[in-house]
């Protein structure tokens, strides 16, 4: 609890340090809050003075009113213009806010360790970046005047009909909180509700996706009527919740308007009883009843605003989180580029693992010279692409020396490294954007020419010229309108296009037929004359070609050496190899 | 749009109810400043005190039926919306489920879970507030006019002139507004984006080095979002200080023109605070209003998104036969031609063959060659828009759709499976199947090695999607649920993908042994997991490349031959 409490305060601070450079324009706007309050709570004064002076047929002062009708121009022409500039600051400062934390989250994703943003579903940093951010600067920046606001509302209520009448304040002053007990009382006793209907929801949303997802199957089995059957069960408790839930919360609005009703009544015959008296004058009991009307209001908005400021502050907490992250070690100070990189690769002794618990790899040696090709063999799910992790630097070993070239990949900067390799991963990643645009990812500067070379020689350029616009299609988030094999296709022609001196392939052909598979490799393998590749692949014909082979069973290398001496030592790799012709004998 | 209204048909007495409390509610508050009136014409100028509680008892009264009627209103209402959007849900999964593979195709999954989820959501709160407010409010707005007539129609015309002017505002602000705000969340949306594809993509991103490029499209992207969300604010900042002026300047009207008539002796002061009580409420009314046309249209946007899918044609019928007990073909093509609706060239063309009982054909071709297109025809997924699919020498348009499917274990290349258990998911193959015959058909899938030993075994629970199940446990357990079903005809669409070489050839094996000696289609890209198959029928780009067993098509297909040769390489000579 005290930890929290801690934490709570120590984000409040953080915000505070925040919007401190907004200083000046959060004064100027809760000042003009101040003055719109006042002068909006005047102006039922100024008109029930008016009303007094229309006393009857014969009594009524018109220079008086005059007047009076002046003054009310003027300051309702007043409060209209510190209402609007408020407004434009507040705005301001919200979206400026919103603004600079987007930047500022969006900056640290650049340079986050891929540690965290693997351990991390994208939804979940994405909804810190767009829904918490927004979340955060309407709660907290809105939220906070109008906490402001509502309290001068209340207090110069208060003090304005002190002014007036006492008697008829203590009314007000008493039955007014009811209606706060009448809300959150609703509140409380719906919140179960509520909590039941999302639960359901969520129950459904799941179910929803899974049978539309999988409705061939269904439609394969004949499942429709037995799956309509469960779906029903959810959506009538669904219904009996949401209705509960949805009718429970709209009484509300009913209970605080008939506590509305009260104070109305409460004001209208104290206010009459005292006015026969004497002791108030109509003018006046008008005011009151005026006040009566929007008296409650600021307190049902004060009540909401607490959890939202809450709420805000557990989202800041959040963007504060992915702020402050640890970013990756920046490059050594005194890193030099690779440059005219010969393409030797050499792993000295590394250990590595993605949980310190759990070792992974352990004393792992690898000497690959200029042109040679590495590949990397294992049953699905064994950590062949930790290597490729390995070797971009997307994660750093934990021991030992990864050197290219002779010189330690710690010591040279990612940029130039990373330039270095021309990689193609098992999962297609294009950005939404023109296929040009995708193509030139790498090299911005390609001309029309080399682009289309690039294409032509990965057969990616048949297909994009039947696409509806050739290169300049718009290729949606995650590929659109693209098959599977297609967008692998880019993916290579991206990497050819930038004639990287060393190449990594992720099981990048799996997906591609093996006669389009066949010309691709013939481009690689024309492509990778001379330089130093590194190949992920199921197949193990397209890789017995090898000049070094890491054969990998559990995160581990277990054997390492050439297809022959590899199927003379008959291990684990020539089970595999001998299993491909199973069916032949 | 009409089509959706029938869903509201049970509560129809609902619909009518809810709204005519709420209009009992509104008239009764629009007594209020009547009665106030009273006690100050009446009860103070005439100091009858034993009249002002009276009249303050009729407010009470008043405020006491308001608010039973406004909570009878509101459980209508609730009870509406609610009902009928759960009949508007399950009418909608009823009919996706009845679309044939083709027109789901068209649809997409993702549209029809949006349409299933927060459009109908959207639906509802549209349909509960519409049913609460959209005849109230205008309701008070006029009444208040009237009102104002009866109590002085002099003075009345300044709400006649108020009226329109306020609305205008309103009105005029949220109409700019509003398509601006659209664009704000559409910029939104684009940054949302950016942040999603440097998550999702971040290895491509920073190996290509693009971190700083990436950078430069978000600030651009961001900074133009702020400032059209600052644009908009702008506007919608003038909606609060312009309706107050007016209406306070409607106010300065009012008590000017009630001084001139109570100077002549026409109307009394009391009738003058009246009249300001009225002109208070309009402008609360006016902006309820405002919010709830904007969630309406919302809401009608989502409405008919929803009557569109609703209007969609399933595609299919099917017949009523059931199939003859037994045929000499258990499959043959004739001279088969799909084309796509919309598609300028067929997509598979000319195709015959005949597959008896117990043997295997393999299908092999490129990428989009049609080889899934060519098996989803046997159990009519998809239909042949020229020539004849035979099952057991009938037509499969003759068939009645769920008797075809029941002969036929289909695996579709993409591994399915659904939440319950292990068990619930292989007797989707046959309700009745004992736990031999599971274990049976998981024994053939290769899958009861890794069934055996998880917790729970038969048991075990499957998460949505199969999500606790690896890619390669998945395709095995499809296989299985689908040779519970003790099938005809096996279709193996591409379901071995994730297997290794070792387990696909185990899996081969088993499944030559299988006792009822189904006809197996399986179509691969690798020429290992169907070149024993008793004929092979190469595909390239929709047309039949070669039909034959493996020795002979490696005689007499070219493109078979290349194929086989790029993946074997040696033995190849």
């Amino acid at each position: 609890m005290a930890e929290s409490q801690k934490k709570r305060s120590g984000t409040l601070k953080k915000v505070l340090a925040r919007v401190a450079r907004y200083r000046l324009s959060i004064a100027c706007s809760l000042l003009l809050a101040a003055l719109t309050v006042t002068l909006t709570l005047y102006v039922p004064i100024l008109v029930g003075r008016a009303v007094d002076l229309i006393a009857g047929p014969g009594r009524v002062d018109f220079a008086g009113l005059a007047r009076i009708l002046a003054t009310i121009g003027a300051a309702v022409a007043l409060t209209a213009l510190s209402q609007w500039l408020m407004s434009l600051i507040n705005n301001r400062i919200t979206y400026q806010t919103v603004r600079d934390m987007r930047a500022d989250a969006f900056r640290k994703i650049g340079i986050l360790p891929l540690s965290y943003i693997d351990s991390h579903p994208a939804g979940e940093i994405v909804s810190r970046v767009i829904a918490d951010v927004e979340q955060f600067a309407d709660g907290l920046l809105m939220g906070f005047t109008q906490l402001f606001t509502g309290v001068i509302t209340i207090l110069g209520t208060i003090g304005f009909m002190l002014s007036v009448n006492p008697v008829i304040t203590l009314v007000v002053v008493l039955i007014t909180p009811v209606s706060l007990f009448v809300a959150a009382f609703i509140a409380r006793h719906t919140y179960d509700m509520f909590r039941l209907q999302s639960q359901t929801r969520g129950e459904q949303t799941a179910m929803i996706d899974e049978l539309v997802g999988g409705q061939s199957v269904i439609q394969a089995f004949g499942r429709e009527k037995k799956c309509l059957d469960d779906f029903d069960e959810v959506n009538e408790r669904l219904r009996r919740y949401s209705l509960r839930a949805i009718f429970f919360s709209s009484i509300t609005n009913p209970s605080t308007r008939f506590v509305n009703s009260l104070v109305y009544a409460g004001v209208g015959v104290c206010g009459a009883i005292i006015a026969v008296g004497g002791g108030l004058s109509v003018g006046q009991l008008s005011c009151f009843l005026s006040y009566a009307n929007q008296y409650t209001k600021p307190f049902n908005e004060i009540s909401g605003v607490v959890t939202e400021l809450q709420n805000a502050l557990a989202c800041a907490a959040r963007i504060f989180d992915l702020i402050e992250e640890t970013p990756q070690a920046p490059d050594a100070p005194d890193a030099a580029a690779l440059k005219n990189v010969r393409g030797e690769v050499a792993i000295e002794d590394a250990d590595f693992s993605y949980v310190p618990e759990r070792p992974l790899i352990e004393h792992l040696n690898l000497h690959a010279r200029p042109g040679q090709r590495v590949a990397i063999v294992g049953p699905t799910g064994c950590g062949k692409t930790t290597i490729i992790n390995l070797l971009m630097r997307f994660y750093d070993v934990d021991r030992g020396v990864i050197a290219v070239d002779g010189a330690p990949i710690r010591s040279v900067t990612r940029k130039s490294l990373r330039a270095s390799y021309g990689m193609v991963l098992q999962e297609t990643w294009l950005r939404s954007g023109t296929v040009r645009e995708n193509l030139a990812m790498g090299r911005p500067d390609a001309s029309e020419e080399e682009i289309i070379a690039a294409a032509k020689a990965s057969h990616a350029d048949s297909f994009i010229r039947r696409l509806p616009q050739g290169y300049d299609t718009v290729i949606g988030e995650d590929g659109g309108l693209l098959s599977q094999g297609q967008k692998q296709l880019l993916c290579i022609a991206r990497a050819m296009l930038c004639h990287p001196p060393m190449l990594i392939l992720d099981e990048a052909t799996s997906s591609i037929d093996t006669r389009t598979e066949a010309r691709v490799q013939e481009a690689f393998a024309r492509l990778m004359e001379g330089h130093t590749s590194f190949i992920v692949a199921h197949r193990l014909s397209t890789i017995r070609e090898a000049d070094i082979i890491l054969v990998m069973k559990d995160g581990r290398i277990i054997e390492q050496g050439r297809h022959e001496a590899l199927l003379e030592k008959g291990g684990f790799y020539a089970s595999l190899y001998n299993s491909q012709y199973a069916g032949l004998a | 749009m009409r089509k959706l209204l029938v869903y509201m048909k049970p509560y129809r007495k609902e619909c009518v109810l809810g709204p005519l409390f709420k209009l009992l509610e509104a008239a009764f508050e629009l007594f209020v400043p009547l009665v106030m009136a009273a006690v100050i014409d009446r009860g103070i100028a005439q100091g009858d005190a034993p009249f002002v509680w009276r009249m303050g008892g009729v407010l009470l009264g008043l405020a006491a039926v308001g608010l039973t009627c406004s909570i009878t209103a509101q459980y209508f209402a609730a009870r509406a919306a609610v009902g009928f959007c759960a009949r508007l849900r399950h009418a909608l999964l009823e009919h996706i489920q009845s679309l044939s593979f083709a027109v789901r195709d068209g649809l997409g999954s993702s549209t029809m879970i949006t349409r299933l989820t927060s459009d109908i959501n959207q639906v509802q709160s549209g349909v509960n507030l519409t049913l609460r407010l959209f005849l109230r409010s205008p309701f008070i707005v006029f009444g208040a006019m009237i009102m104002a007539f009866t109590v002085d129609a002099a003075s009345a015309w300044i709400f006649v002139i108020a009226i329109p002017l306020l609305s205008a505002v309103v009105f005029g602000i949220m109409l700019w507004t509003m398509p601006l705000y659209k664009k704000a969340q559409a910029g939104l949306d684009r940054v949302l984006g950016v942040v999603r594809e440097n998550l999702t993509g971040v290895r491509v991103i920073r190996a290509f080095n693009q971190e700083e490029n990436e950078a430069a499209r978000f600030g651009a992207d961001n900074g133009s979002l702020t400032r059209l969300q600052l644009f908009v604010g702008r506007i919608a900042a003038a909606m609060n200080p312009l309706t107050y002026v007016i209406l306070n300047a409607a106010l300065i009207a009012l008590i000017w023109s009630g001084a001139w008539r109570v100077e002549g002796g026409f109307i009394t002061q009391g009738a003058v605070v009246a009249l300001v009580n009225y002109m208070s409420q309009i402008l609360v009314e006016l902006i309820k209003l405002a919010n709830l046309i904007i969630n309406m249209t919302r809401s009608l946007a989502c409405a008919g998104r929803i009557a569109g899918v609703l209007e969609t044609e399933p595609g299919m019928a099917g017949g009523t036969s059931e199939g003859p007990a037994d045929a000499e073909a258990l499959v043959a093509f004739e001279d088969v031609a799909v084309t796509y609706p919309g598609a300028g060239a067929p997509s598979l063309e000319g195709v015959s063959f005949r597959a008896n009982r117990g043997e295997t054909v393999g299908i092999i071709g490129p990428t989009g060659c049609g080889k899934s297109t060519l098996v989803n025809l046997i159990p009519r997924f998809y239909e042949a828009t020229a020539g004849r699919v035979l099952v057991k020498g009938v037509n499969v348009k003759n068939y009645d759709l769920q008797k075809l499917r029941a002969r036929i274990g289909v695996v579709p290349q993409k591994a399915q499976l659904f939440k319950g258990t292990v068990a619930e998911n292989l007797r989707w193959g046959r309700e009745n199947a004992t736990e031999e015959e599971l274990i049976a058909a998981l024994k053939t899938a290769q899958a009861w090695e890794f069934i055996e030993t998880r917790e729970g075994g038969l048991n075990a629970p499957v998460e949505q999607n199969g999500r606790n199940f690896s890619g390669g446990q998945r395709q095995r357990l499809t296989i299985a649920r689908a040779l519970v079903r003790r099938p005809d005809i096996l279709i193996l669409d591409d379901s071995a993908s994730a297997l290794d070489l070792a387990t696909d050839a185990r899996l081969r094996a088993a499944l030559r042994e299988l006792p009822d000696r189904p006809a197996v289609f399986v179509v691969s890209q690798r020429a290992a997991s169907l070149m024993h198959a008793d004929r092979i029928i190469v595909l390239d780009d929709g047309k039949v490349a070669g039909v034959g067993t493996h020795a002979q098509l490696l005689e007499s297909c070219p493109m078979y031959r290349e194929i086989y040769h790029s993946q074997f390489p040696k033995e190849a000579a």
